[in-house]
């Protein structure tokens, strides 16, 4: 029962993994690279838990908590990355034509 | 019984976070796509930290997954404000569909007021935009 569980969130899990990656290699925009990178920590996390219940290794509980710890602040210097970049060359950078609320 | 409602949370998060995976490709727009990746990758990386609990049931593991858990619900929310705020300032266009965007409105309303002396607002107005209005 939990065996086949455990193969069965596996999978999902990479699936959802291949979809971020894709959008990682795809992303128009910089914010959607950084988007998909911070989905992928979170499922990191999951996956670390999936492997404590098919291992009984409580350690990886640790690598679980570590790994949302370092993907926040990842994701906060990455946004914060792309506000400065911004600052410095605001001539050039995002398309013109925004869409408008009506 | 214990297994069972294990083997169920473990399904259920790994498909919620299959079914963030899917919507952070097919959605059309960062802002959307945040949207599926942030609740729906927390809360199925959540119940997969439940199972975990359930499934060992130590003081110390229960402690450490209630930790992890914690911290996932406190950091998305922000991680996520942050990166919508970085594309909106940097001009990432939105979806063609979007009903309401309050920023926008807000600015609106802000310059029919009073007109800002130049450079108040930094980047978040382009010129072009300020004198179509």
């Amino acid at each position: 029962m939990t065996d086949l569980a455990v193969t069965v969130s596996y999978w999902l899990l990479l699936i959802g993994m291949a979809c971020c990656f894709w959008r990682m290699v795809r992303g128009p925009s910089l914010a959607d690279r950084i988007v998909a990178i911070d989905m992928l920590t979170v499922l990191m996390v999951a996956f670390a838990g999936v492997y404590v219940i098919a291992t009984g290794e409580a350690a990886f509980l640790d690598a679980a908590i570590v790994l949302a710890l370092t993907g926040f602040i990842g994701t906060v210097a990455l946004a914060r990355y792309k506000e400065r970049l911004l600052r410095q060359e605001p001539a050039t950078d995002g398309p013109r034509d925004r869409t408008r609320a009506p | 019984m214990i297994e069972t409602i294990t083997a169920i949370l473990l399904v259920a998060g790994s498909g919620f976070a299959c079914i963030a995976g899917i919507g952070l490709v097919r959605m059309p727009d960062v802002y959307i796509r945040m949207h599926a990746a942030t609740k729906a990758g927390t809360i199925g990386a959540g119940l997969i930290l439940a199972a975990v609990a359930l499934h060992i049931a130590d003081t110390w593991v229960v402690l450490r997954v209630v930790a992890a858990v914690a911290f996932l619900f406190i950091t998305a929310p922000v991680a996520a404000h942050m990166i919508a705020r970085a594309a909106y300032r940097s001009g990432v266009p939105l979806w063609q569909g979007t009903v309401i965007n309050e920023w926008r409105e807000d600015e609106l309303r802000r310059d029919a007021v009073s007109p800002p002396p130049p450079h108040s607002h930094g980047q978040t107005v382009r010129p072009q935009e300020r004198s179509s209005q």
